[in-house]
């Protein structure tokens, strides 16, 4: 009765996808950043869905990518990302001996459970996909089918916990506000309007020759804007370059770049005024 | 639904059949085809918000300046490439790889066409298909999120970690709302299977109206039409295209991700964006605007929906959302990141819930009344959404009440003063006469060009200075409060 035939593509599959998904699990344990442990379990999961699609079950590999790997461990990802960066696990045992016992422990469950489930599906005869759900459906109505006739009942309980769990997250996290309590969007800028200064704040540098935050902005007149002075940081005055005032300490723009004539005009500007507007 | 497809539409027993070189010419094509794709769209982009911008944008490298994103990709590939002394090194470089593979991934399920003959093998124009078609589609993206946020995350900067953030939370809302919106697609095709989809869209409804018979469309963005505005709107947020592209707002985060990235690595993130772009755009094409099939007036010729001719069909519509994009971005400023958390999650997802249980009762009564879909639409659908856009166009009404009140009273000259106190009155710039020869006017510049006393002077010496004491209270002079949300 036990006539499994395996094919070549999925044996390959198989072979290839198994040392990486256990590479994945063990990863996720060793690694001390907790984001690479998330991301070696995310390197499972992906290839736990790849092999329910090569298992002829592809609404719960594309499930296993969509949901898990998707929304949950993105989730997860979340969450610990905002715990920083350099926060590795500590390598202080803080329990003697903790590690190994651990391992040994760890070790004794798997062979435990793998003995179980071993024992239990060592003579269990093999039917096949095709002979439970039908030649003809296809494994999405079939799963469809149990979902929604003999396993109603726990599909609507469990999706009513998880409505539970949500509106409780929610309730908890709520907090309650008066009407009122907080100025509107229009309001704050009415309240706005109505001070002497309906602009916002110039920034520090804006209009100085530097971009650090201890350089004040200017005034057109050349005065420090004093709404600008950063906080707690004492105004840098920034070296102004002189400040021309009209053609005559400008000179002309050619004048400028320079002449190749040796013996150079004085006349401030370079050249004879009237020939450049 | 019973179909009369045609002889060259696929079926799912089609695929998986191929020699293996007909499957190697179609995954190059398919790469070919998206890397084309975005050179093109990226060039399409930038001329066509010039157009918009009274610009004429990019018109220098080729033939009418369409050849500029290739100069620039190839150009992007040879800058330097830095890495971040705070990176965490090999998930920075990991990041523009995730992001980048299940782009080029999703479209593998998206049909092109019927079935062809390449040298001799009939095979359809999809590399490949399954009863699964259109979640694939979604898992892919799913995993494009993690390119994002992982290349945030370990750029080890605060900005791009604030806009991987930022793309994590978005990202997923949007997906919740686009997952739904397909769920009336896969109601009335009865598949999840693009292949499927795009047959169950072949056929047009035949309706009786009173008594004259006609054929309708068939195309669920007609039929289904809030699932194919929310779909719209979802896959903007969830290819971070504008008014959605709070995880790159440059105003804000300068360049929100991947602000450390440069050179192949940032080309790969550009790369993958646009490839999302267009892969929405030809699921949106192929769940809603009848995928590679002729659009009406076209398909009474007989020949539109045989041999190669439906590439262009399916081309043509995709480069046309592809402008939709285009068009938003020139068009809308971006959104408030509450805003747009709280438009996802209150408007977008209710709705679409609201509509899956119209739609599913819908489809229901109509099996148990013998009514077609041609017969639901005219008969039901069509009263409900006039009554839909009444009360729309009602309610918009009262809530601008006051605007419009107010607009009336101040036409009639109204007795409210409509000079603000706080404006300066009015200066020598509006004396009546018009502008001096020496202020100048539109024809002649200004002649004097002294500057001005600032009238901020005058106001600042009356109020007191703050002395010499400037590190502290720069914020205490005005009662000025920031814009926080409510």
């Amino acid at each position: 009765m036990n006539d499994v035939v395996i094919g070549t593509g999925e044996a390959v599959v198989f072979w290839v996808l198994g040392p990486i998904s256990l590479a994945g699990a063990l990863g996720m344990v060793l690694s001390r950043n907790a984001v690479h442990s998330a991301l070696w379990l995310i390197n499972t999961m992906l290839a736990l869905g790849v092999f329910y699609v090569v298992q002829e079950a592809p609404f719960l590999g594309a499930v296993q990518i969509i949901v898990y790997t998707g929304a949950i461990m993105i989730l997860f990802l979340f969450v610990l990302m905002l715990v920083g960066r350099d926060s590795s696990d500590s390598v202080v045992e803080t329990l003697r001996g903790q590690r190994v016992a651990a391992i040994v422990l760890g070790l004794g469950f798997a062979g435990l459970v793998g003995a179980g489930i071993a024992r239990a599906t060592q003579d269990l005869p093999v039917a096949g996909l095709a002979a439970v759900q039908g030649a003809e459906t296809s494994n999405i109505e079939a799963i469809a089918g149990l979902l929604y006739s003999r396993y109603l009942l726990a599909f609507e309980v469990t999706g009513a916990l998880l409505i539970t769990a949500a509106v409780g997250a929610l309730v908890l996290t709520h907090v309650e506000r008066e009407a009122g309590e907080r100025r509107t969007q229009k309001e704050l800028s009415r309240a706005r309007f109505l001070t002497g200064r309906a602009q916002t704040l110039p920034g520090p540098g804006v209009y100085a020759r530097a971009n650090s935050v201890a350089a004040p902005g200017l005034l057109p007149d050349g005065r420090l804007a004093e709404d600008s002075f950063a906080t707690g940081i004492e105004p840098q005055e920034v070296e102004q370059m002189p400040r021309p005032a009209g053609r005559a300490q400008l000179g002309s723009p050619d004048a400028a770049l320079g002449t190749l004539d040796p013996a150079p005009s004085d006349v401030p500007g370079g050249r004879e005024g009237g020939d450049h507007r | 639904m019973i179909l009369a497809a045609a002889a060259n539409q696929p079926t799912l027993e089609d695929f998986g059949n191929d020699v293996w070189w007909i499957v190697l010419i179609k995954v190059v094509g398919v790469f070919v085809v998206l890397v084309l794709l975005t050179l093109f769209a990226i060039v399409f982009e930038r001329k066509v918000v010039a157009r918009m911008q009274q610009r004429i944008g990019p018109n220098r490298v080729g033939p009418r300046g369409y050849l500029q994103s290739l100069a620039d990709g190839l150009k992007l590939a040879f800058k330097e490439d830095i890495m971040p002394a705070m990176a965490d090194k090999p998930v920075y470089f990991l990041a523009p790889v995730l992001a980048t593979v299940p782009a080029f991934l999703a479209f593998s399920v998206i049909p092109l066409g019927p079935v062809v003959s390449i040298f001799g093998q009939q095979t359809p124009l999809q590399l490949t298909d399954a009863p699964i078609g259109v979640l694939i589609v979604l898992a892919c993206s799913a995993m494009g999120i993690y390119g994002i946020v992982l290349g945030g995350w370990a750029s080890g900067s605060t900005y791009p970690l604030l806009g991987s953030l930022r793309s994590a939370a978005q990202m997923i809302s949007y997906e919740i709302a686009m997952g739904l919106s397909i769920v009336a697609v896969f109601l009335y095709a009865g598949s999840m299977s693009t292949s499927e989809i795009v047959a169950a869209q072949a056929d047009g409804n035949e309706v009786s109206f009173f008594g004259l018979e006609f054929t309708g469309p068939s195309w669920y963005a007609v039929l289904l039409p809030v699932s194919f505005v929310i779909y719209a709107i979802a896959v903007v947020g969830e290819t971070n295209r504008a008014p959605f592209d709070l995880p790159e707002a440059e105003s804000e985060l300068v360049g929100g991700f991947h602000t450390e990235y440069s050179s192949l690595k940032f080309a790969l993130f550009f790369l993958a964006e646009y490839i999302n772009m267009v892969t929405v755009s030809a699921l949106a094409a192929t769940l809603f605007l009848g995928g590679w099939r002729a659009p009406w007036p076209i398909s009474i010729w007989d020949g539109a929906n045989s041999g190669w001719w439906p590439l262009l069909w399916f081309f043509l519509k995709v480069v046309a959302a592809l402008f939709v994009f285009i068009w938003l971005r020139g068009t809308l400023p971006r959104l408030r990141y509450d805003q747009f958390m709280r438009f996802g999650w209150k408007v977008l997802v209710p709705v679409a819930f609201a509509w899956i249980l119209a739609v599913a009762t819908m489809r229901a009564v109509a099996r148990e009344a013998n009514l077609s879909t041609g017969q639901v639409a005219l008969f039901v659908g069509v009263p409900i959404a006039l009554l839909v856009i009444a009360g729309l166009l009602l309610a918009s009404r009262a809530s601008n009440r006051d605007t419009r009140l107010a607009a009336r009273e101040a036409a009639a000259g109204s007795n409210h003063p409509t000079e603000p106190e706080v404006l300066p009155p009015p200066g020598p710039r509006r004396r009546p006469g018009g502008p001096s020869r020496a202020e100048g006017g539109f024809p002649i510049p200004p002649m004097d060009l002294a500057v001005p006393p600032s009238p901020r002077l005058h106001r600042r010496d009356a109020v007191a200075p703050e002395g010499a004491v400037v590190g502290t209270g720069r914020r205490s002079t005005a009662t000025i409060e920031e814009d926080v949300d409510d």
